[in-house]
């Protein structure tokens, strides 16, 4: 069987600085693949040469059997593959609905006129959210009345209404309480039962070896190792972040 | 539910539109003021007369003229402030055009004046859309740039004089009337639902919204925003086109300060209706509350023979207000609870 996205010998150059060199890996689908690594280990290079934020100065990557190196943020998310930021990227002003279908919302025509569908995008968001065990109390507000494990929700909502086949997600823990880490360690579990592949982007160790089938270390831009939960620990996982190849 | 959280709830609700209504109760409130004013000082009525309502209805629509696109400009989290001397561009560039065609040549003449001061606005529009957009300047600082060229320019294709025309027909859409309905009141408030509809009910709308709030969150969603930007800036430099060529039907002459007097009133009418300066809140009913707001202050001080300076210290009043209760809105309902 084939991997849902592969990875191959990326490189990532800013001016005379080698971000990202030859990282390589697979994720297959329903699987959770974690990219593990200090900051400025170059994990958010790597996602964002996946998302098509950025085209990779070496490197291929291919999804669904298909080259999608260079193609724009927007052509990747319609191929299939959902990134979650750290900043979530939500319009704090607007309501669950309209955060859902953000640049695809919903209209329906009253005397010829487009008029947006306000009700139906709501509807559809209350829909999404009970799926992932999710309510919000009024989805007439705006998401900045939410918590943020809700927020984060949101933002993992969007990616199931949309059908991902992969969602990328930075961080999605790191700005949240440890109940709401939970309820989002859960989501998770959620989309990969669905068949989703995930990419997990973490330096939290609990939070590492609760969700992954795979663990990726990069240190200083490099792949310093990959294991499985169950054939490594704490430890090592650490040394392997603090640079100490393999 | 318990019963203090229920208590809690309807408190909310209620400081909820208190906050969001309190424009409205405004305007009621001095409409109240200057009746009892009248009654009381001449024993006659202040606002139950046709003149009355038609001089306020006309002073809000060259308000609302400048103010309309400028909410969209505010919403999305930016400031035009060339849009005073836009209106005198496009005045003074019809006026100009009437004069060169020839009066004889009718309605002929005003179409090809309306049609030359549009694109003169909506060259300001592009203008500024550029230095904001793609060359990332602080719309502050950018219209207050073309704030500056727009009005020379004015002066300079004006000889720095008022260029009167003689048109019946240019008169008839500045003085005119269909059914008691001033014509400039009717064009304003065709544009106002223009913009109302644009702002709450099309995908523009929204992303404009969006914009204001995070920039990040349209650009992900595919959105081009620079594209948006720069025609955000041009609906504001439309509208403010058309306030320019009512003033020329109105006074049957083009004047490059013809916007001017009205741009600080244009402001703070979405201010007072209840944008906010970081973006991401307004609507055009607001703006629309915000510019009857003042036009009933100055006509109601001039009515009421008090010195029409205190127009000035009334509106300053009232934006401090606005921006008060702009301020205090989150603070109040977090302790409120949603
Ligand atoms: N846009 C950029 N321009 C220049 N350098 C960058 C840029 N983005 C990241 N870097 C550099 O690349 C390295 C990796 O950064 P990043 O991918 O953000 O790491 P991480 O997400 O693992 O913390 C860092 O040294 C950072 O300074
Ligand atoms: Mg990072």
């Amino acid at each position: 069987m084939s991997a849902l996205l592969e990875a191959r010998g990326l490189k990532k150059r800013f001016g005379g600085n080698e971000a990202v060199s030859n990282v390589s890996f697979v994720v297959n689908a329903g699987e959770c693949v974690v990219l593990a690594g200090d900051n400025g280990a170059g994990k958010s290079t790597v996602i964002k040469m996946i998302s098509g934020v950025y085209t990779p100065t070496e490197g291929e990557v291919h999804f669904d059997g298909r080259l999608i190196t260079g193609r724009s943020a927007e052509a990747v998310r319609s191929a299939g593959i959902e990134t979650i930021y750290q900043d979530l990227a939500l319009a704090d002003n607007l309501d669950p609905g309209l955060n859902l279908y953000l640049g695809r919302e919903r209209t329906r025509r009253i005397l010829g006129l487009p008029f947006l569908d306000r009700k139906a995008m709501r509807r559809d968001a209350v829909d999404v959210l009970k799926s992932l065990g999710i309510v919000v109390p009024d989805p007439t507000l705006p998401v900045r009345d939410l918590s943020g494990g809700q927020r984060q929700s949101i933002a993992i909502a969007r990616a199931i209404h949309w059908q991902a086949k992969l969602v990328i997600m930075d961080e999605p823990t790191a700005a949240l309480g440890v109940p709401e880490q939970r309820e989002v360690m859960a989501l998770i579990g959620r989309l990969k039962s669905q068949g989703v592949g995930i990419i997990l982007i973490s330096h939290n160790l609990p939070d590492i070896f609760a969700a992954a089938d795979r663990i990726i270390v990069l240190a200083r831009g490099v792949v310093a190792g990959e294991r499985r939960p169950s054939e490594t620990n704490d430890e090592e996982i650490v040394r392997m972040m603090m640079g100490a190849t393999l | 539910m318990t019963d203090t959280t229920a208590k809690n709830k309807t408190g909310a609700l209620i400081l909820r539109s208190l906050l969001n209504g309190w424009s409205w109760l405004f305007l009621i409130g001095i409409l109240v003021f200057f009746e009892a004013y009248a009654r009381i000082q001449t024993g006659d009525t202040f606002l139950l007369r046709l003149y009355s309502i038609q001089s306020i209805a006309i002073a809000a629509s060259q308000i609302l003229l400048l103010a309309l696109g400028l909410t969209l400009v505010i919403v999305a989290g930016h400031i035009d402030l060339s849009i005073g001397f836009t209106t005198g561009l496009s005045a003074v560039v019809m006026a100009l055009i009437i004069r060169l065609i020839g009066a004889d040549a009718g309605w002929f003449a005003v179409i090809g004046g309306i049609a030359v001061g549009l694109f003169a606005a909506m060259v300001v529009g592009l203008v500024n859309g550029w230095l904001v957009a793609i060359l990332n300047v602080p719309s502050f600082i950018g219209t207050l740039g073309t704030y500056g060229i727009a009005r020379g320019m004015a002066l300079i294709v004006a000889g720095g004089a008022t260029v009167s025309i003689r048109s019946e027909e240019a008169r008839s859409i500045g003085n005119g009337d269909i059914l008691g309905v001033p014509v400039p009141v009717l064009i304003a408030g065709l544009l106002a639902l223009a913009c109302h509809y644009v702002l709450q009910h099309t995908k523009f709308g929204v992303h404009t919204y969006a914009l204001g709030a995070n920039r990040a969150s349209v650009e992900r969603a595919g959105v081009d925003v620079k594209r948006h930007l720069i025609q955000l800036f041009v609906i504001s430099a439309l509208t403010a086109g058309v306030g320019g060529l009512i003033y020329t039907g109105r006074f049957s002459a083009g004047a490059a300060n013809a916007g001017e007097p009205i741009l600080l009133y244009a402001v703070a009418a979405v201010f007072i209706g209840g944008a906010s300066l970081t973006g991401g809140q307004g609507t055009v009913i607001g703006t629309v509350i915000g510019a009857f707001i003042i036009a009933v202050i100055q006509f109601g001080l001039v009515f009421s023979g008090l010195p029409p300076y205190w127009q000035f210290v009334a509106v300053g009043l009232v934006i401090i207000v606005a921006v008060l209760v702009d301020q205090s809105r989150d603070r109040l309902l977090q302790g409120a609870g949603p």
